[in-house]
């Protein structure tokens, strides 16, 4: 262990590099409810060249890295399961360029969301990238790692879907790029190529270490502005989706249920982000949205929330901070959500599911969903909020995550960004072949097994 | 169902139908039609009105005969099912706006301000203008006239009288000047004020305190501190809330504060008689292309004007107003905080 730390701050430099205890600590878990898994050491490397000299001397040690942005992910997949290194990205968080032309920006793998969020406003008033609710803290990288969604995906889908390519160091250390940069100066676009891309999204950190990504930009709008529908009926709530996004107007769509504030208890919303260049163009989506829904105005069933312009405010944060504050509702800083990506059509399900797990588990919960696409599929979530300190309440939580992971498979819908146990109940339901496919293509690039084990084990 | 005092008869031998006549939201070919709609309204049968009304309460200040038409429309529109917002919409802020029960007696010394149920403008009870008041909100002291919007006259009649009792047992029932005389409490809302003077009489519900209208507070106030006005030489625009049909001679109080104060109450064409509603009302009733188009017609009058406030005496049209007011260039103030100006605090 002495020799490897030695080696490691030969690469980074002594200041960069820990294996203190309380640092080990720190690094054991994240704010989910996954046991804390210690590691032996950990590493923040400041580019390319150093995370690709740490992969090769942990492919040559046998030793197990976890890359971790800002570990925010809370279904513990930044904890060193099997020990090792975790190497922690937050250093290398540079905004290395942006093509307004083109319309992407080059960030380094460690590169926080907020970072890129206050880059734009100051360099590029007139753009802007999908922001998830996380954090401003949480990283692009570990986002893209996941299949993280945000607040332009109504927009353009996943964020995987708006990424043009990366720079990644395989275990090896090998250091590969994908997409257009393989070929071209220029970070444009994954087509015309195969689409190499796809060994690293989704895969958690168990393939390689992203070290710089080019991520797509969207055009800024002046006037932007909210709609909050709400209805009574689960049942209605996949054609209402579906007739919302077909006005392909909104940039967003966030339903959310929650029996705190005890006033909306029993209602389902769905919040509607939406902008224009200019006040008319505001106006006509507005009204294109209106119209989708118009039917169920006119039956009186439901309808859209009237709202004075300061109420709103609250809503149109980015990111939105409702999820955080829900975070702290029991105090001692427990919250984990189960998010499961599925068809539009299983939301009257994946709710009723949540209720009757919520009630019988007797946990503080709230559910929502991320529509992604133009009502291609959602990312359904169920929260709970639990008091870290308090170990019955930490049970209770689990139980109901683990129960909530299984009624989503059961329903037809994946687990996302899975805690290990999830992850077993996902292997255990797919496609065998699939399954093999990935073991041969991760030991392929990872012949040392050294990256994030434990996690995406089949 | 608990019935608002109406006289059909008045109706019958009322020559003008100003009630209709003089609605600027729904069109009559001509007084014969109004009459019609009318007798149909009051015979409990389907009207246009019920559907078209965009609940503005001005007709309960255009009728001559004091006949509270508005409120019976609404119990009409109530009665016959029909809704000017959708259901959810209704029961949420119905939920929203319930009485929660946090009830502390407190030790309340005059004057007492009731602030409805917006805690967020507590900061303007402040001197010079409020020395020393007592102040209190929440939805346990919220006077619920606003579900006269909404078709829910039973709400007004389950709730405000509990309304009622809270204030009482919770501020006023120690600090009336005399134990003869009733307790005052100052409305620093229009809709307070006319919920427990109008409303309440025409909705047989008792008040056991003396409501005092937040403009006749001011104007016996400046009086006090007349020595510490400095005059604003300003041009206003005002924005009339619908709650002031209910009670329309505190308008002349207003203007009179205005005096008082050096501000020209602006000549305009919505204002008054025939002030235009801020917009809040029919985009919960879903018609955001009406509100749009009222927006834009009260806003050009306004500018025209030449005013350079907009001042209002509703926290909801501020809220509603406030920032499309600011982007044409007009300052944007409650009566109160205008007041507070002129006198320096
Ligand atoms: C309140 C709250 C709201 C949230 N809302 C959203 C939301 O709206 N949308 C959303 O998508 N997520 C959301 N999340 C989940 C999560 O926080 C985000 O997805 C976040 O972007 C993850 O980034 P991170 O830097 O924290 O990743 P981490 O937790 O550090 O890592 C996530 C995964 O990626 C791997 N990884 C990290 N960096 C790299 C790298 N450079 N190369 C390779 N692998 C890497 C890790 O090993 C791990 O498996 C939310 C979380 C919270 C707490
Ligand atoms: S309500 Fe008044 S104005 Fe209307 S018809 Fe009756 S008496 Fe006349
Ligand atoms: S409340 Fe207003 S809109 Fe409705 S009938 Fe009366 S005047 Fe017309």
């Amino acid at each position: 262990m002495d020799n490897l730390i030695k080696r490691l701050e030969e690469i980074v430099g002594p200041a960069h590099v820990s294996a203190a205890a309380e640092e080990r600590y720190f690094y054991s878990m994240d704010p989910g409810t996954m046991p804390a898994a210690p590691p032996d050491a950990v590493v923040m490397p400041k580019n390319t060249k150093e995370v690709s000299r740490i992969m090769a001397l942990a492919t040559e040690k046998g030793v197990p890295v976890v890359p971790m942005g800002a570990g925010l992910v809370l279904s513990g997949l930044t904890r060193a399961l099997k020990g090792g290194i975790i190497m922690d990205m937050k250093r290398m968080n540079r905004v290395i360029s942006v093509n307004p032309a083109s319309r992407y920006a080059i960030v380094e793998g460690g590169t926080s969301q907020g970072m890129l969020q206050t880059y734009l406003k100051k360099h590029h008033p007139g753009l802007k990238h999908s922001m998830p609710d996380a954090p401003p803290v949480a990283t692009i990288g570990g986002n893209i790692a996941i299949h993280g969604s945000g607040h332009l995906s109504v927009l353009a889908g996943f964020h995987t879907d708006m990424l043009n390519g990366m720079e990644v160091v395989l275990p090896t250390g090998e250091i590969v790029r994908t997409g257009s940069c393989s070929v071209s100066p220029d970070w444009f676009a994954r087509a015309p190529l195969p689409d190499l891309s796809g060994i690293f999204l989704g895969w958690s950190g168990t393939t390689g270490v992203i070290t710089k990504l080019s991520i797509k930009l969207f055009p800024k709008y002046k006037h932007n502005d909210l709609l909050v529908f709400v209805c009574e009926d689960a049942d209605l709530m996949p054609e209402i989706i579906s007739r919302l996004t077909s006005a392909q107007a909104a940039e967003d769509m966030t339903p959310w249920m929650t029996p705190k504030p005890f006033w909306a208890k029993g209602f389902l919303h769905i919040n509607i982000a939406y902008g224009g260049h200019t006040k008319e163009e505001l106006t006509f989506r507005r009204n294109l949205l209106r119209a989708s829904v118009k039917e169920y105005m006119d039956k009186k069933i439901a309808g859209f929330l009237p709202m004075p312009p300061p109420q709103k405010k609250r809503f149109m944060k980015l990111p939105s901070p409702d999820l955080a504050r829900f975070a702290d509702v029991k105090k001692g800083g427990g919250f984990e959500y189960v998010g499961a990506i599925m068809g539009i059509e299983r939301f009257p399900e994946a709710y009723r599911a949540g209720l009757e797990i919520a009630e019988k588990h007797g946990v503080t919960w709230s559910m929502g969903a991320r529509i992604i696409g133009a009502g291609h599929c959602m990312m359904f979530f169920y929260a709970y909020a639990f008091n870290r300190a308090d170990k019955q309440d930490v049970a209770r939580a689990q139980a109901a995550l683990e129960e909530t992971n299984a009624a989503a498979l059961l329903i037809g819908g994946i687990p996302w960004k899975a805690e290990a146990p999830a992850q077993k109940q996902i292997m255990a339901k797919m496609d065998p072949s699939t399954r093999d496919l990935m073991d041969r293509v991760r030991g392929m690039i990872d012949p040392a097994g050294i990256m994030n084990p434990g996690n995406l084990e089949t | 169902m608990q019935s608002v005092i109406f006289h059909p008869d008045l109706c019958a031998s009322c020559k003008s139908i100003s009630c209709l006549m003089r609605c600027q939201y729904i069109e009559f070919s001509g007084i014969d039609e109004a009459r019609a709609e009318r007798k149909k309204i009051n015979s409990g049968l389907d009207s246009r009105v019920l559907h078209e009304c965009l609940t503005c309460y001005s007709c309960q200040e255009y009728c001559p005969n004091g006949n509270n038409p508005f409120f019976f429309l609404v119990e009409q529109q109530e009665k016959l099912g029909i809704l000017p917002a959708p259901i959810p919409i209704v029961k949420e802020q119905l939920a929203m706006m319930a009485p929660r029960g946090r009830l502390e007696p407190q030790k309340a010394h005059a004057p007492v301000v009731d602030m409805c149920a917006f805690p967020m403008l507590t900061g303007c009870i402040r001197p010079p203008l409020f020395e020393n008041a007592s102040v209190f909100s929440g939805t346990d002291f919220f006077c619920n006239i606003m579900w006269l919007h909404f078709a829910k006259n039973s709400t007004i009649f389950e709730r405000v009288p509990k309304m009622i009792e809270n204030i009482m047992t919770c501020y006023l029932k120690d600090s009336g000047p005399d134990e003869h005389s009733m307790a005052e409490l100052i409305c620093f809302h229009d809709e307070c004020y006319g919920t427990y003077t109008t409303v309440a009489n025409a909705y047989s519900i008792p008040v056991p305190f003396k409501p005092i209208h937040l403009f006749d507070y001011i104007d016996k106030k400046l009086d006090e501190l007349s020595g510490k006005i400095k005059p604003l030489n300003a041009v206003i625009a005002y924005q009339r809330p619908c709650s002031n049909r209910l009670i329309p001679e505190t308008d002349k109080t207003l203007d009179r504060i205005f005096e008082k104060i050096g501000v020209t109450r602006a000549a305009r064409k919505y204002d008054r008689q025939n002030a235009l509603c801020c917009g809040g009302v029919p985009r919960a009733h879903q018609r955001d292309d009406f509100a749009d188009e009222l927006l834009e017609k009260n806003l050009n009058d306004m500018v025209a004007s030449g005013a350079t406030y907009c001042v209002f005496n509703c926290p909801f049209c501020m809220a509603t107003l406030a920032e499309a007011v600011a982007e044409k260039g007009l300052f944007p103030i409650l009566v109160s905080d205008l007041v507070q100006t002129a006198l320096g605090g």
